[in-house]
């Protein structure tokens, strides 16, 4: 099992994703230059947060040009599993890989705080060790993360499942209340119809350690290695 | 008119006197070309050349063994062992945010991280101090959004943490706004880079933006007061482009692991003129540059324009001859434009060409170290009697809701509002966020924390500030012990009003003295600075703020402790005494609405005392929580030490006082030296045996409850509530006045 951390030159979580994939969790993994296009060795091809080129036009719009974005459409296409985390969601939706898009959150400020989520399902490879229902702290950091789609679209993401997780309150409760950035349905993360490709907005590879204040995310990457166990 | 004419006139128009006019020309023994006149005009302003504070800066200690370079560099370094040293400045960016907050506060941050990372130094954490008119001010809101949308767009997007700062109302910086930025980057210390232009014949290489028109007398507009003019001086500020700055951190980051370069410094204020002046100025050395070599974003810009730009995101090198292909290859890996556009020479000229002819011919040790210095008079302001006192007030009715409206007063609420804009978790090392007393980053590599903390009581130092000045760094060092942390050394960033005003130039003075004390005592060298005087419009300073950024080592960042209360049923410890000290205070100001009476004494010895304490508390891991006693009182702090971002509304105190003061001004006083800590109840004997010891008071006044609070003096209860009668008022103010 090989992990790739895409860099893109404003990636700015590329180092804590690597941090926690190999320091927490002894994963094998490698930063991935956003000019390489090879993508074969490795299984898991993870896209971090930041800015990626400035992000000045709208976020991910020019990433999704890459030449690395060529290499992941055929690791993609072959089956491989890729989880794109803020930004790296943002770049995901924009090249096509999720639907829906990321715009300004409802405040139109940036949004740094723990935020709970609540899985909506153990079918899919980022919450295999996840319970339905369970409740995670983990914390987002945005100022593009009000996830949107038509209602046709929403409705398939629930009709298949594929709503990964929900803002939620401490106690679990969806409700407008407890949704940080106006996201439809409260959506916080999403996954394809190959089931294979995910992305959420919350920044999992921040609570991984006790001493960062938590280690919910742990749940996430373990659920990732799952897969392949 | 004649050329002199017209060159005087020139000269006045960029601020240089007219005595530092006839020594430009003296010192060249010619007049003075258009080139050079804006040189020296740049180079001899107030903001480059610190030629009305320098020579009271020098009473500063800057010595210690911790220091491995103090004043003068871009940046302070001290060495945290393990072969790691921490680099750190605090730098302002007031003018150009007054008149465009959102640029002016970004590229603040921008100039900063430059600073640091041109040390060799990756930037891992930034701070700010912010000052704002007051709240029923109409620019405030604006000024406010503008500046904290600012920091939090550039670092944010650079990916650097902002993890804490010091904000504050008052209506002397209506029409002037402080932007204090500070950062902190870490570095090995056989690798640090020094802005030295050594080496006679080794290339000049220019790298990052191109050069354009922006920002062209930046260093000069910061070093005039406001009138009603200064809209118009918009074009003055500079448009930030973080992804650029990142880009160029990275190639910076990645070239130093390499053996090319010589010295380095980015192009800051008074941009290429005071790179190339200061580079050549430290190493003895001059400097040739061909102009037409300057990679440039506009056409026909002149010499003039080119030197003096303020274009963001831009470094000077000098590197070992040969190599020039090779760092040319590093920035181009990372999308940068670099360009060699001269060398290094043995003439101690700068010398700058364009199309072959020289424009500039000016000595560079002349221009960037012996700037002509002012001794500026100093006389004790008229009023200072008259502010030191104040007039009896009456004891609060209902002290519960007197507790609240000071909660909810503008420079106590909550600053959620604020830091929740910035990302201050990125690179996962925030070991302590922002909202306790000091935030604390973590080193991956060595497991030990870095605890910080920017301070002032600005009110403090407009009523006396000797007092203010020490004050300033008693609160921030405090701070950074109440995170367990050792305080290392500190930055400072002094802002006033016009040097030229004999009485601000005597609270200049005064808040020096009682700084440079202060640091003494505590063992704090100033390692790094900023001055920013003409913070004023028309006739009005700003109140005086020298504000402080301390830093300080924790060995093991697992020790880090917060203010926050931990568990129902510990034991609370007042640490510290408290005296009838209520001038100056919040208390004054908000309930009775007097800004006036003698700050709080500090008392250096017992500050001492009380910092070495709380940092052997921390270290034998015997407190859950510890919260320095300041704005507000013990009253403010014990309700602040329940409102912890993790599970606010849930704990609350139940404490109970005896003293001789009135219960007011003992809940109310500002006393210096004083804590509030918290522990489990089996190990508070200790703790107070270990005070005892220590010599500073210590006893027992409450325990940490389940929601309940109830604060008792002499017996009778003045407050009996529930904490989130005293939270949602604390919580919800920033927020709601931003939104009205």
């Amino acid at each position: 099992m090989k992990f790739a951390v895409l860099v893109f030159p404003g990636s700015n979580c590329d180092h804590d994703c690597y941090h926690a994939l190999k320091h927490v969790l002894g994963i094998s993994v490698d930063f991935v230059w956003h000019g390489d296009r090879d993508l074969t060795r490795y299984d898991v091809v993870i896209l971090p947060g930041g800015f990626s080129y400035g992000d000045y036009l709208r976020a991910g719009a020019i990433a999704r040009f890459s030449d690395v974005m060529k290499g992941l459409d055929q690791h993609i296409r072959k089956g491989g599993y890729a989880l794109g985390i803020c930004n790296g969601f943002q770049i995901l939706t924009e090249a096509g890989h999720l639907p829906g898009a990321l715009i300004q959150n409802r405040s139109t400020k940036f949004i740094c705080e723990d935020s709970y989520i609540k899985a909506q399902t153990g079918d899919s490879f980022v919450t295999s060790k996840c319970g339905v229902d369970d409740i995670l702290k983990i914390p987002i950091a945005h100022k593009e993360g009000c996830f949107v789609a038509d209602e046709d679209t929403l409705d398939q993401l629930d009709r298949e499942n594929r709503v990964v997780f929900r803002y939620c309150d401490q106690e679990g409760n969806v409700s407008e209340l407890a949704n940080p950035n106006g996201s439809a349905r409260n959506i916080a993360g999403i996954i394809s119809e190959s089931r294979r490709v995910a992305g959420m907005m919350p920044h999992p590879e921040r609570v991984c350690e006790e001493e960062l204040g938590g280690s919910h995310g742990l749940t996430i990457f373990q659920s990732v290695m799952e897969v392949f166990n | 008119m004649d050329d002199t004419t017209q060159l005087v006139r020139a000269a006045s128009k960029c601020g240089l006197t007219m005595e530092e006019f006839d020594l430009a020309i003296e010192i060249l023994g010619r007049p003075l070309t258009k080139v050079e006149l804006g040189l020296f005009s740049a180079m001899w302003s107030e903001h480059c050349s610190y030629k009305s504070s320098k020579i009271h800066l020098g009473k500063f200690p800057t010595d210690g063994p911790q220091v491995i370079e103090g004043p003068g560099e871009n940046a302070g370094v001290v060495d945290i062992g393990d072969g790691d040293a921490v680099v750190f400045k605090m730098e302002s960016h007031n003018h150009p945010s007054f008149i465009e907050p959102y640029q002016g506060a970004a590229t603040g941050v921008g100039g900063i991280l430059r600073d640091i990372f041109t040390m060799g130094a990756r930037p891992v954490a930034s701070l700010n101090l912010l000052r704002f008119g007051s709240q029923d001010n109409a620019r405030t809101k604006y000024l406010l959004d503008g500046v904290v949308s600012g920091i939090a767009g550039y670092g944010n997007c650079i990916g650097v943490p902002t993890i804490g700062g010091e904000l504050s109302f008052n209506k002397s910086f209506n029409g002037n706004c402080l932007v204090n930025v500070f950062n902190l980057g870490v570095v090995k210390i056989e690798k640090i880079f020094l802005g030295k232009a050594e080496g006679v014949g080794n290339p000049v290489i220019y790298a990052g933006s191109a050069t354009g028109r922006d920002g062209i007398h930046g260093a000069t507009m910061a070093s005039e007061e406001f009138s009603e003019a200064t809209e118009a001086k918009r074009p003055t500020v500079q448009v930030g482009d973080p992804f650029t700055e990142k880009l160029l951190l990275e190639a910076c980051l990645e070239l130093f692991k390499t053996d090319y370069i010589v010295g380095i410094q980015d192009m800051g204020a008074a941009g290429m003129t005071s790179s190339s002046f200061e580079m050549a100025g430290r190493a003895g050395t001059g400097v040739e540059i061909n102009l037409d070599k300057v990679p440039r974003r506009e056409e026909g810009m002149t010499p003039y324009e080119i030197m003096l730009s303020e274009s963001q995101e831009r470094m000077l090198l000098v590197c070992r001859p040969g190599t020039e292909e090779a760092v040319k290859g590093i920035f181009t890996k990372w999308g940068l434009c670099s360009e060699v556009i001269g060398e290094v020479t043995g003439d101690g000229q700068v010398r700058l060409t364009e199309n072959g002819k020289i424009v500039a011919d000016v000595p560079a040790l002349r221009l960037a170290q012996m700037a002509p210095h002012f001794s500026r008079l100093s006389l004790p302001p008229l009023n200072i009697e008259e502010v030191q006192t104040f007039t009896r007030v009456p004891a609060p009715e209902n002290y519960c809701k007197t507790l609240q409206t000071l909660l909810a007063s503008p420079n106590i609420c909550s600053r959620q509002w604020v830091y929740r804009q910035y990302d201050h978790m990125v690179r996962t090392d925030t070991v302590v966020k922002p909202g306790s007393d000091a935030s604390v980053i973590r080193i991956k590599s060595s497991g030990k924390g870095i605890a910080m903390s920017v301070d002032c009581n600005s009110r403090y130092c407009y009523i006396d500030p000797y007092m203010g000045g020490m004050q300033a760094v008693a609160e921030a060092t405090r701070n950074v012990a109440c995170s367990g942390a050792k305080p290392l050394a500190i930055t400072d960033c002094l802002n006033f009003g016009s040097p030229e005003n004999p009485e601000v130039m005597w609270r200049f003075i005064n808040s020096i003295e009682g700084i440079s004390k202060a640091c003494l005592k505590l063992d704090t060298p100033v390692v790094s600075g900023n001055v920013s005087f003409y913070n004023q419009t028309g006739e009005t300073p700003i109140y005086p703020t020298p504000a402080i950024g301390a830093v300080g080592l924790l060995a093991d960042s697992s020790k880090a402790v917060t203010q926050f209360f931990a568990t129902e049923g510990d034991i609370i410890i007042l640490l510290g005494a408290t005296f009838d000290e209520i001038g100056g205070s919040e208390y004054l100001s908000v309930i009775h609405g007097q800004e006036r009476g003698g700050p709080p004494g500090v008392n250096l010895a017992k500050e001492l005392a009380l910092q070495k304490l709380m940092i052997a508390l921390a270290d034998e891991r015997l407190v859950n929580s510890m919260h320095d006693i300041s704005d507000g009182g013990v009253g403010v702090a014990l309700a602040e030490s329940a409102f912890s971002s993790e599970n606010p509304g849930i704990l609350g105190f139940d404490v109970s006082f005896t003293t001789e003061l009135s219960p007011d001004r003992f809940l109310f006083s500002e006393s210096q030296a004083r804590a509030v800590a918290s522990c489990r109840p089996d190990l508070a004997g200790k703790i107070i045996e270990m005070a005892k010891k220590n010599g500073t008071p210590a006893r027992m006044v409450g325990e940490v409850t389940f929601k309940k609070v109830n604060i008792r003096v002499n017996s009778i209860d003045l407050v009996t509530t529930n904490i989130d009668e005293l939270l949602q008022p604390w919580k919800e103010a920033l927020g709601s006045y931003m939104s009205r």
